[in-house]
């Protein structure tokens, strides 16, 4: 199979929905020349640099019957159109009562590892995970990334795709042929039988490498990637986590009520999960702090294939304390 | 501002009279419902400024588009929406607009292109840009009004939509309803000009004030704006000086920093008197005519009140509802 890279993937993504469907259109700050180039400066369109206006903008579009596509850049930039992510966006088609749907992607690139410091390297979807009326999704292969914007495209509510920063020129197979990857519905991306570990993005590559260096001291570790953040695949999380009894959850972002403690709270829940539990869950975050800037500091702040492996260590040495007689 | 000439044909004139009298009276019931817990919430009265609403929507089509603020209901009925769904929401009802949704600061009917009341000071102009932008790509000649008050006027979005309206030459009409007061702080307190249409010179677009209160001065200049909309000359920002002559909402107890003069002077230039007298000058409104026309007003009034009061609460299960689109 051909091998594009994950930005590449993304791009073919938007350029085949675009062609499929007219009333999709593309609003950034720069426009992204390979689309300006087939769609024109119409769909395509360059704007001030105004995220709340475009974002507000999106919205009006959509309830009136067009498919718009805006692209914050960084996901920092978005944090200046909160009210109309947060207020409008989210709320509009509940609070009105169902009477019309607002089919909006918004893009928005997350993570670290690029060194461009605090402003420019976040990983906030949780803070839009706690918002009812958004579905957003992180993926961590060109395959993913590609599948998933299509269906976003598609789908008739507002939809985030995170993408990672650290991932946009890793190449990976993408067939030719037209598909798409439904909402909900977790990858395993290795199968295993000691511990289940749940990541995002750039960790699961980080965790297929630390899986490697385990099997060879006979550890077995499955990889559940979720890329959908919401809805969230929990079935596929628990079942894993049945199988296997361990759990380790590997996000680039900080832990403090993340998509780690949700994935620890999807486990720990549900009784037939919690009994399987063999020790306690264990996260592997980012440190509680803005992103520095010197690769020195960042590399120290991130999560990596090291630290996968020792929480891996940790929850298959932890037991049980025997329940008190 | 008197004896402006109306060139406006009486049967359009007695229409536009009917509406803002439709507004006046619709809030005086709801504010009363509200006061006897019928209503829950918070309910924001227009009463004073229905000269603006009605002036802006009597120059649009129907499948022209506007957006409203916190203070809706006036924009609601002035772009034709139906009392009783209108009612059955604010009282919480199944059948109303939003299904017992959004209540008093979120009526929304898209079909007859009313985008919203919004709760968010300002939330709601890059939204009714959306759609100024999406009347452009339709090529229909369809425009798109927001109305927001003084406040706004304040806030980014604004600025940030009348710069991008007037660079890509939008089909828009921004619309101040400048009632001189953000809740209990005054303009002049919070606005280095004395004009919030003076700022359209900034963008180059033009910036026109009117009397809010005499609503052929605003249908006039809404028709020209709608006029170089339609015709591809961009946006227009008008400037509707007016007042609010209830309290901010219809809470008792809260502050009102006003002075009552202020405030009485006010409402001795009534919107709905002016075109009232007006109509009669021309011979074209009489006692019985101004009656019937109270009178069906009253009457459409208690049967959205009825349809209101007949109708189910939601479920509380239905509360899950409508979260996501299918």
């Amino acid at each position: 199979m051909r091998e594009l890279t994950y930005n590449e993937a993304a791009l073919e993504a938007i350029a085949e929905e675009m062609r499929r469907d007219p009333k999709i259109f593309y609003m950034s700050t720069d426009a992204l020349p390979p689309l300006l180039k087939e769609f024109g400066a119409e769909r395509v369109r360059a704007t001030p640099i105004t995220e709340a206006a475009l974002t507000g903008m999106a919205i009006g579009a959509a309830g009136c019957g067009f498919r718009p596509i805006v692209d914050w850049r960084q996901v920092t930039f978005c944090f200046v159109a909160m009210d109309q992510i947060v207020n409008q966006a989210a709320k509009i088609h509940y609070m009105f009562g169902g009477q019309v749907n607002f089919p909006i992607l918004f893009r928005a690139a997350v993570g670290g590892g690029t060194q461009v410091a605090a402003q420019h390297s976040q990983s906030p979807y949780s803070m839009f995970m706690n918002v009812a009326g958004l579905k957003m999704f992180l993926p961590s292969t060109p395959y993913d990334i590609k599948g998933l914007l299509k269906t976003a495209i598609r789908d008739n509510n507002p939809v985030i795709s995170f993408e990672s920063s650290r991932l946009m020129s890793r190449k990976g197979p993408v067939p030719e042929e037209d598909y798409t990857i439904p909402f909900g519905k977790a990858d395993i991306k290795r199968e295993g039988s000691d511990v289940t570990v749940v990541a995002l993005a750039w960790l699961v590559h980080e965790a297929l490498a630390a899986a490697e260096e385990l099997a060879l001291e006979g550890i077995s570790v499955e990889i559940v990637d979720p890329r959908t953040l919401v809805p969230l695949d929990t079935e596929t999380i628990r079942n894993s986590v049945q199988k296997t009894g361990r759990l380790v959850i590997a996000d680039e972002a900080g832990p403090t009520a993340g998509f780690s403690a949700e994935i620890a709270a999807v486990a720990t829940e549900d009784a037939a999960t919690f009994g399987r539990l063999k020790g306690p869950v264990k996260r592997v975050c980012a440190l509680p702090v803005p992103i520095p800037y010197s690769p020195i500091l960042e590399s120290h702040v991130f999560p990596d294939r090291k630290r996968i492996i020792a929480a891996i260590r940790e929850v298959l040495e932890a037991r049980r304390p025997a329940a008190a007689a | 501002m008197q004896s402006l000439s109306p060139n406006l044909p009486p049967d359009k004139q007695r229409e536009m009279l009917r509406r803002m009298l439709t507004i006046r009276h619709f809030e005086e019931r709801a504010s009363a419902d509200y006061l006897a817990g019928k209503i829950y919430g918070v309910v924001h009265c227009y009463i004073g400024e229905e000269a603006v609403a009605v002036g802006v929507c009597s120059a649009l089509d129907r499948t022209d588009r506007i957006i409203s603020t916190h203070r809706g209901h006036g924009h609601c009925i002035a772009k034709g929406a139906d009392l009783n769904r209108m009612m059955a929401e604010l009282y919480g009802r199944q059948t109303g607009y939003c299904k017992g949704k959004g209540g008093s600061m979120h009526i929304a009917d898209f079909g007859i292109g009313m985008l919203g009341a919004n709760g968010i000071v300002a939330g709601g102009i890059s939204i009714i840009t959306g759609a100024g932008l999406a009347a452009q790509m339709e090529g229909k000649g369809g425009v798109a009004v927001s109305f927001f008050g003084d406040g706004a006027s304040n806030a980014g979005p604004f600025h940030e939509c009348l710069n991008i309206a007037a660079t890509w030459k939008l089909p828009m009409l921004y619309v101040c309803e400048n009632n001189m007061y953000a809740a209990q702080t005054a303009a002049a307190a919070t606005h280095a000009l004395s004009d919030v249409a003076a700022r359209a010179a900034g963008y180059g677009i033009p910036g026109v004030v009117v009397d809010g209160n005499d609503i052929f001065a605003v249908h006039q200049a809404a028709n020209a704006a709608v006029d170089r909309a339609r015709s591809g000359g961009g946006p227009t920002l008008i400037e509707c000086k007016t007042y609010r002559w209830r309290g901010h909402t219809e809470r008792r107890g809260q502050p009102d920093p006003r002075d009552r003069a202020e405030v009485e002077a006010w409402q001795g230039k009534d919107p709905i008197a002016l075109l009232e007298r007006r109509l009669r000058e021309q011979g074209e409104l009489d006692d019985a005519g101004l009656q019937t026309m109270e009178g069906d007003i009253t009457g459409a009034i208690e049967a959205a009140v009825a349809f209101a009061e007949a109708s189910p609460f939601p479920l509380p299960e239905q509360a899950t509802d409508d979260v996501f689109a299918a």
